[in-house]
Order: C-alpha cells, then structure tokens, then sequence
C-alpha cells in the first residue's frame, strides 16, 4: 500500500481510505489453527470450494483448477467439507502435510 | 450594511427567502422533512421543482434522521443539497451531524430556530442551534430576512470552496424570521451564477476510482482524523471572510464574523445572536443618545467561533452581558456565555461578565428587558462585582 | 447480466479482497463475492454499520474495489436513497452516468433499527437493490436478539433459561413487508444454493425500482457450530422448509427450490447451540409450536406460488 502516513497532516480528507482492496496488506493466514491442503489429483473442478470460501482464499485458475491462497485462508474447513470427492484435507497447521 | 446595493426589492418572509436562494443556487438535491417553523422553506422548494423552475431532486423523506442521512449520501456522490429543519427534527438528526462533517459534506441547511420540548414549543430558543455547536458544522446566524438570503447564498459558496469543505448552518430565528413578511433586495438569477458556480466535487462517490469513505477507525488513527478535522475547520475564518468580501463586492452588502455598535467607547456590552440584536441595537441607539456608553455585539459567524474579534472588541470593556436563548442544565453558564468567557480567558485585559437567559419559547424581549440588563451592567462597573452570574429576564416572578 | 446454468458460469473477478476479518467460515462473504459478479459495474455499495462495515473497512485496510460508503447504523437505505437521487439528477443536468446502488444492512440494521429508513426508500421508490445479510441477531455486539432472531433461539439477551427457553416471540416477514411497499422483485437466498442465488440477484439488479433479497447467512459464532459446517446448516435451512427459497416476480410467488420431502427440523436444530436446548422434553411444548408454524408458512407460499404439495 503506498499509503504510510506519518502525521495527520498526510492524511487523506474525510477519513477516506483512498485507494481500493488495502486489506491485502492484513495476512489473516495467521489466524489459521488448521490447515486445508488440496490434491490436485483428487481434483474433479466442480468450483464447489470456489464458490463457498469466505475470504476469498481459492483462486480459480485456467480450466477450473483451484489454488490455495495460504496467505489469507483462515482453516474454516469449508472447502473440505463442500468437497464431493474428499480432495481437500485439513491438517493441523506445522504439521505434516 | 452599505447603500450600494443590487439586485431587486421583493417582499418575503425568512423561509421563503432562504427558499428563493437555494433556486438560484440551482442546487441538486433537496432532502427533507416538514417540521414548524421551516416548512414553507421545503413547500417552496418542492413548488419550484414541480412547476419546473427548479431543475432538482426533490427527496420527500419519512423522517429527519433521513433527511440528513440521504443528503450525505447525495453529498458525497458529488451533488450540491440542501436540507432545513428545526427543533426536534436537528435532534433527531444529531448522530448524523458528526457523520456530515467528518465526511467533509457541503450540505447547507436552514434552521428555523425553535425551542427544544418538553413541553412541545414551535416559538424560538436556540436550543437547536447550540445542540449542534460541537459537531463541526459551519453557523451563520441571521439578524433579519435579507441576512437569511445572503447567508444563504453564501453558505454553500463557502462549503463548498476546496479549502473548506464543511457543511453549514444558517440559523434563523422561528417565527421571528421565518414567517415574517420583510422587504429584500435579491440577485440576479445571472450575478448568483458567476458568485456561485456548479459545484466542483472533491473525491466524489466514483466507480473509476473506488474509495472507502466512513470506514471503521480505531485507537489507530481515529485521533489524527480528529486533529485533522479540527484544523481544518479552525481555517476556514479568514476563507469565510475573503467570501464575505467577495460577496460585499457583488452585492453591496458587507458581513463580518463580528457586527459591532457603539464599541468605538462602550464601557458596557451585551453580546447576542440572531433577531434580537436589532431591539438591542434599538435601545442602545436610545441609551447612546443620552450619552451611556454602551453597545452591541452580535455574531454573524457562530462556528467557528471568531475568537480574535471577540478578544478585540471586547476585552477593553468593563461588564459584558452575554444573551443566551437556551438553558444549559448545571453548567455555569448557557453555551454563548461560556464560549465568550473561554475566548476572553487568556486576554491581558478582560471584562467582568453575567449571563442573561431570554427569550425561550418564543417569550418577547422587550426594550425594558435590554434596559434593565444595561443598567446592570452599569451597575457591576461601578460596584465592579458581579453579584448574580446568570439572571433571568421575561419570566414572571 | 445474465442467468446462469451452472457454477462454471458464474464471473471469475472477484471485487472483495481478503484480508478481511469477518470470522472463519462465516456466511457473509458469499452474498458480498455474488452481488459484486452479478451486478455489472459502474456500482456503488452502501453499507449500514455491522458484522460486514466492521470487518470489511479497518482503517487503512478495506476489502472493496468499489466505491464503498458507510454512514450509521439505521440509515443505510437512507443514504442510498440520497446516492441515487444525486446520481439520477447529475446524470439529468451533467450527464455523470449513474451507477447502480447497492446496499447491505444486517438483520438488526433491517428489521429493527433501519426499517423506517427502509420503508421510505421502498415507498420512494428509488432504483436500489437492497439485501439483508440476516444472521438472526445482533453478532457485531455479541448475539443479541432482533426482529429476525427466529422463535426458539437462545441469544444473550434472550437465553435459554429454566423459564423462559430463548425467544418467544416470532421472526418478522421481511419479503412480505418489501412485497406490502409495491417492490416489483423480491426474494430469499441461501448459500448453499448459488446458482438459485446467482439468478435471483441477476433479476433483482434488472429490475427497475427497489428491489429487496433476504440472505440466510450462517454464523458459526452466534449459532454456535463448527464453522466448516456453515453451507451444511444452510442446506438444511432449506431441507428442513425452515427457510423457504422462493420469489416474488411482479406479482408473481414462485418457489424456487421446491422441497418435497422435508429433512426432520431436529436435524437442524441439533448441529447449533442456539437451538439445542428445544431437544430436551421440557421444551418439546416450544419445538412443536415452530414446527406447526414452519408448516403453516410452507404452506402459505404453496398457496401463493400455486403450486401444490
Ligand atoms: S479453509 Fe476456509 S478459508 Fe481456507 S481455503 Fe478453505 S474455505 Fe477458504
Ligand atoms: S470442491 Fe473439491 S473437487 Fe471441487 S474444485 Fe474444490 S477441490 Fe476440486
């Protein structure tokens, strides 16, 4: 975010936040106790997980594969348990994947 | 006021002369509700937009809480808008006062000065007026109808101006301005135009450039926007002068923050707002004549509160009567006299000073009340000891 | 705007950033991703202070890529209006194209404390779709019960005590109070339907006028349930004919997702803690009442949409 201010002097009118989607800069993947680890392989890209993350934390990529973002998913389990086909499991975050 | 006028002479009452300035303001939106003693301002302005000489949005909210809520929406999306109310209708709009300002809004809005109930009243007090004195919105006070038009027009050309940004108040006593028939001279349609071009939003609503206004602020940064907001708004005097001056220029008529008479040798003041500082001016023309040394304050500007004039004007005098129409529960004094106590406080010299409460509810004031509040002053310079801080007058023993 | 098939259908962009902090797995986030792939932009979003404005805009950290406005608690609907009225004259008198007008309000922001703000703007009739996130109660304070806390739930200022089991009173009908102002379109939603969801908004946006959506939004903090369970709870909402997904079309009731066979309301109940204690025999006297009136309101729509059992 290119908005660091230093006084209240810097800062934008109204109280504005100025510049759009600046909570990129807030990582909430640390408030993450479990973690949902995907197997491509398993994978039948029904876009159900998609479609149902909160945050969002899975992106959809080129011919509906999903990816995890780590850095914002927060171990809801959501997606594990939309999965039809069990593609997705969480594990306790630090431990083996 | 000088002679050097333009425009044309029409008779109006206060409301439906702030009305006639909000059209040739050509504002954008109109959001408000019916309440005594404002309501021929909105019934004016929804004439004008339904026979077409108002080319406006007319909101005919369900409430006053709406009324001012749709406005910041319209605000900040970049339109010009005006709202009214009075009394009860400014409470109801309170928590929404705050939210105008902050957002930096140019809403106007014309207040019909009326008291606050119980028991339910539609006569003047100022209770509405200081209800909103903290909340960060410019106060214009009206002494008269002609001072309700031009203060209008200059409202909106002052929040408007890029170094100012905040909303504003143009306060007119209910009943005793709003529904009297006075003679005016009023602009042309053309001389308003070039005073008052369209407005030139900052930091619109803009789906081109997507901004979060009104967002959660925490321990974070809350205090800084404060601070900010603060500076900013303390400014705004020397712009809301040099549009004062411009207007003088345009219109023939000067305003000042501080409108004095007889200060040039008074020994003794009485400071007041809106109406009531012509019966005083009245009857210290009369005192003066006998020779008594004694003059008139009024405030144009109320917010922000002109604190140098103040300090100029009053703090070589000995006894200053501060008039307040409102009541301030247990505090030491109603909000005009603390306001002028705190801006006399640092000054080398300073006055002794009472409080005078008047005129609630629509109660007269009449001449003998301002010569009894002088001779009292009089009174305390020669004793110099002000025996009774606050005092009432007009009320039945 | 477009109807959809399927959820390959549905817009990949996405105008909500993460980062937020509204809780893991709550229910909120979905309406917010479909509304903003829905309706095409230019747009703008007002939002009435709750769960959603508080997680979504910390300053300086907000999630939107659009133009996003909040103002109090109880006027969301009211400054949307005044959005729109400006956006409608300027587009008049300056030609500034006007955008459409979104705006969010929680159930406490809808039921309770915004509704006035909201009959006006109805009544009014300004060009806005309006959409009810309803969580059942107030979460942003810490479950209270609203208007749309649903009979039976224990919040904590209705808590299941050993004389009073939760709330007694019932949950206002929102769709049918927006149908009372004359909206054209209105309807219900639900997580766990997206596509049914996805189209309702599609409808709702090229509507002309006020329209109206009531979202069931599952919240795994004030229900108390495993957060992964959020679209499971959803579904048996429906399943369960609790929460009936159905519109209203210019005069016309249909239901969307019709539910032959209705899941056993216990097995709703029994994965949320709110609603837990009407299980045990002492309140079987209160589950048997919100039985009898989940059928009469099935029922109702039955009757309305035409359709038969
Ligand atoms: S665990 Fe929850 S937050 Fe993380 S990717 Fe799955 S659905 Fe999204
Ligand atoms: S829900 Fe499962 S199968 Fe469907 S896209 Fe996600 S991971 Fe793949």
């Amino acid at each position: 975010m290119s908005i660091r201010w230093k006084s209240w002097k810097e800062l934008p009118l109204g109280m504005v936040i100025p510049e759009p989607a600046t909570s990129l800069e807030f990582k909430t993947g640390s408030w993450r106790a479990l973690k949902p680890v995907l197997d491509e392989n398993k994978c039948i890209r029904c876009l159900l997980c998609w479609v149902h993350c909160p945050e969002p934390a899975i992106e959809r990529l080129e011919g509906d594969r999903v990816r995890i973002d780590y850095n914002y998913c927060k171990g809801c389990g959501i997606c594990a348990n939309v999965c039809p086909v069990h593609a997705i499991e969480m594990v306790m975050e630090g431990g083996e994947e | 006021m000088s002679t050097i006028v333009k425009g044309r002479r029409i008779g109006l009452n206060g409301d439906r002369a702030v009305a006639y300035a909000v059209k040739q303001a050509d504002v954008d939106v109109i959001s408000a509700y019916p309440i005594t003693p404002q309501t021929i301002i909105v019934e004016a302005l929804a004439e004008y937009v339904n026979n077409g000489e108002l080319n406006a949005a007319f909101i005919p909210v369900e409430s006053e809480h709406t009324a001012l809520s749709a406005a910041v929406g319209a605000s900040l999306a970049g339109a010009r808008v005006f709202t009214a109310t009075a009394s009860q209708g400014l409470a109801l709009m309170y928590e929404i006062l705050w939210i105008a300002a902050g957002l930096r809004t140019t809403i106007v809005m014309a207040l019909g000065n009326r008291a606050f109930s119980p028991n339910i009243n539609i006569h003047c007090s100022h209770d509405d007026a200081y209800a909103a004195r903290d909340t960060g919105w410019i106060q214009f006070f009206a002494e008269n109808v002609q001072e309700a038009y031009d203060l209008t027009l200059q409202a909106f050309r002052i929040s408007e101006d890029k170094r100012v940004l905040f909303p504003s108040i143009v306060n007119l006593d209910g009943f005793i301005l709003t529904h009297s028939l006075e003679g005016l001279y009023v602009l042309d349609d053309k001389d308003v135009k070039d005073f008052l071009p369209p407005k030139d939003p900052v930091n619109p609503i803009d789906p081109e450039s997507p901004k979060t206004y009104g967002p959660l602020d925490l321990y974070d940064w809350y205090i800084e926007h404060k601070r900010q907001q603060a500076e900013h708004f303390n400014n705004t005097l020397p712009i809301i002068e040099e549009v004062f001056n411009e207007y003088y220029e345009l219109a023939g008529r000067k305003y000042t923050p501080v409108k004095t008479y007889g200060m040039e040798d008074a020994e003794v003041a009485i400071v007041v707002l809106g109406s009531s500082a012509g019966s005083v001016r009245y009857v210290a023309k009369r005192l003066r004549r006998r020779g008594r040394k004694v003059g008139v304050v009024s405030l144009t500007l109320f917010r922000p509160l002109p604190v140098e004039e103040i300090i100029e004007v009053l703090s070589s005098v000995k006894v200053v009567a501060v008039m307040d129409r409102s009541y301030s529960f247990g505090s030491p004094g109603a909000p005009l006299f603390l306001d002028i106590n705190a801006a006399l406080s640092n000054a080398k010299e300073r006055p002794l000073l009472f409080n005078v409460i008047y005129g609630l509810g629509g109660r007269d004031l009449t001449p003998d009340h301002i010569l009894a509040i002088y001779d009292r002053a009089e009174d305390i310079a020669r004793s110099g000891e002000v025996k009774e801080r606050q005092i009432w007058v007009g009320v039945r023993g | 705007m477009n109807q959809i098939k399927t959820l390959r259908d549905i817009p990949t962009r996405e105008q909500l950033a993460p980062g937020h902090r509204l809780c893991a797995g709550c229910g909120i986030p979905q309406i917010v991703r479909f509304v903003l792939k829905a309706v095409p932009d230019p747009k703008v979003v007002v939002n009435a202070t709750g769960c959603l404005e508080v997680a979504t805009t910390i300053f300086p950290y907000t999630s939107w890529k659009v133009p996003w406005i909040h103002n109090a608690f109880e006027n969301v609907a009211a400054t949307a209006s005044g959005i729109e009225a400006a956006f409608k004259i300027m587009e008049k008198k300056r030609g500034r194209r006007k955008p459409r007008i979104i705006a969010f309000g929680g159930d406490g922001g809808t039921f309770d404390i915004g509704l006035q703000a909201l009959s006006g703007a109805l009544e009014r009739g300004h060009d806005l779709l309006y959409i009810c996130y309803d969580n059942e109660a107030y979460m942003n304070t810490g479950i209270q019960r609203s208007g749309a806390t649903p009979k039976g739930a224990s919040t904590t200022t209705s808590p299941a005590g050993r004389v009073i089991p939760g709330k007694l009173e019932r949950k206002k009908d929102l769709i049918s109070i927006a149908i009372a102002h004359g909206v054209k379109y209105a309807a219900t939603l639900n997580p766990a339907y997206p596509v049914d969801m996805y189209n309702k908004i599609v409808k709702a946006a090229s509507t002309s006028g006020p329209t109206v959506l009531h979202y069931f939004t599952p919240c795994p903090t004030g229900w108390y349930f495993d957060p992964s369970r959020s679209i499971e709870v959803a579904r048996l909402a429906v399943q369960t004919r609790i929460w009936p997904l159905y519109e209203y079309d210019n005069g016309v009731y249909r239901i969307t997702v019709m539910v032959k066979k209705p899941r056993p309301i216990e097995d709703y109940f029994k994965l949320q803690g709110r609603f837990r204690h009407l299980l045990k025999p002492e309140n079987k006297w209160l589950l048997d009442e919100i039985k009898k009136e989940v059928e009469e309101n099935w029922n109702r729509l039955l009757k309305l949409s035409g359709a038969s059992t």
